[in-house]
């Protein structure tokens, strides 16, 4: 069922997860940081996180879709609130959820 | 009985965070299989990851098909974070044992981080190693129940429902924690909208440029706003 690259990419993020989190403990005391690296990293959540969510909202499928037909795009912004106003995990993924269902069952209608 | 006493009072502390990590790990394994990974490699990721973020990147980029090292990449740059908690938490491990400080090391999270590094700057008697076995096992207990948890809800949907979706929302969350000053507002709607227009390029790529030019305009940003102020300061 899986695709064949699954075990080894799980493994090599694993490893390499491993290698992050040990090289300091180890290397204690032997190594510095670099002061970019230090630097960069309170932008690494902001700019992967959005690099990951925008691209999943603005394309639904395979293209672009800034239009009202595209339901993720929609149910996106509207999570994006909450999730704002509430810092809320469940509710946040349970109403974006519901919202999208909605929508699609809307638009598969022809009530948009 | 000071190991005890140490561990106990780290599974103490760690409890009440724990109300944030369950919702995490079921929506990590709703995901994962909604994404169509099977039940088993659903939760090995789980366990040879053990970091929901990168976890959860891993399944949105499998569920696109992006390329392996594209996957490998984006995970591994989620989890840099982790060198800065290493070497925080480095001089109060140094008294270990070479095993104790692997386990320790695989049980890094941001929660046990967290939690251990702000009592052991108000409390010099306690047992660190032990208080943060406490924390940081007690987590991966949750985090792995939970996570199983939400495969074994995910895997009774169809897949039809899109419960895939439930990936981006989540990072929704996380990203709405992550945004601070202007810089790290900046640094996101670079990051975001670069990825949206590098969406085409092959491998999935596009995500690799985005997120290195919103740390990069991040990085600007902090470093002309410092200019400026020292400059006001003169």
């Amino acid at each position: 069922m899986d695709m064949a690259y699954i075990w080894p990419v799980t493994i090599a993020i694993g490893a390499g997860t491993f290698g992050l989190r040990i090289l300091f403990i180890q290397l204690f005391g032997k190594i510095k940081m670099p002061p970019l690296l230090k630097r960069s990293l309170r932008f690494i959540p902001p700019a992967v996180l959005s690099a990951l969510v925008f691209p999943a909202l603005f394309y639904p499928e395979t293209t672009l879709d800034v239009s009202w037909g595209n339901e993720k795009l929609l149910a996106g912004i509207i999570a994006a609130i909450v999730a704002w106003r509430t810092g809320n995990v469940l509710l946040t993924v349970f109403l974006g959820m519901v919202i999208l269902w909605l929508l699609k069952s809307f638009i598969e209608h022809g009530i948009f | 009985m000071r190991g005890k006493e140490g561990f106990l009072a780290g599974a103490r502390d760690i409890a009440p965070i724990l109300l944030g990590v369950v919702p995490f790990a079921m929506v990590s394994g709703i995901a994962a299989v909604g994404a169509g990974l099977s039940m088993a490699s659903a939760m090995g990721m789980s366990v040879f990851i053990f970091a929901g973020a990168a976890q959860l990147a891993a399944v949105q980029l499998i569920g696109i098909g992006a390329a392996p090292l594209v996957i490998i990449s984006t995970a591994l740059i989620i989890n840099l974070r982790f060198v800065m908690y290493s070497a925080s938490i480095a001089p109060h491990f140094q008294h270990l044992t070479q095993r104790w400080k692997c386990l320790y090391a695989y049980l890094l999270t941001d929660q046990a981080y967290a939690v251990s590094i702000s009592r052991f700057s108000i409390d010099r008697h306690i047992d660190r190693g032990w208080y943060y076995f406490g924390a940081s096992f007690v987590l991966w207990v949750v985090w792995q129940i939970f996570t199983l948890t939400g495969i074994l809800l995910g895997s009774g949907v169809p897949k039809s429902w899109g419960l895939d979706f439930a990936v981006p929302l989540t990072f929704m969350i996380l990203l709405v924690k992550a945004l601070g000053d202007n810089a790290t507002v900046v640094s996101a709607l670079v990051g975001g909208i670069i990825a949206v227009a590098a969406k085409p390029l092959p491998y999935n790529l596009g995500l690799l440029v985005a997120a290195l030019c919103g740390i990069g305009a991040g990085l600007f940003l902090e470093k002309s706003l410092e200019k400026k102020s020292a400059a006001e300061n003169i």
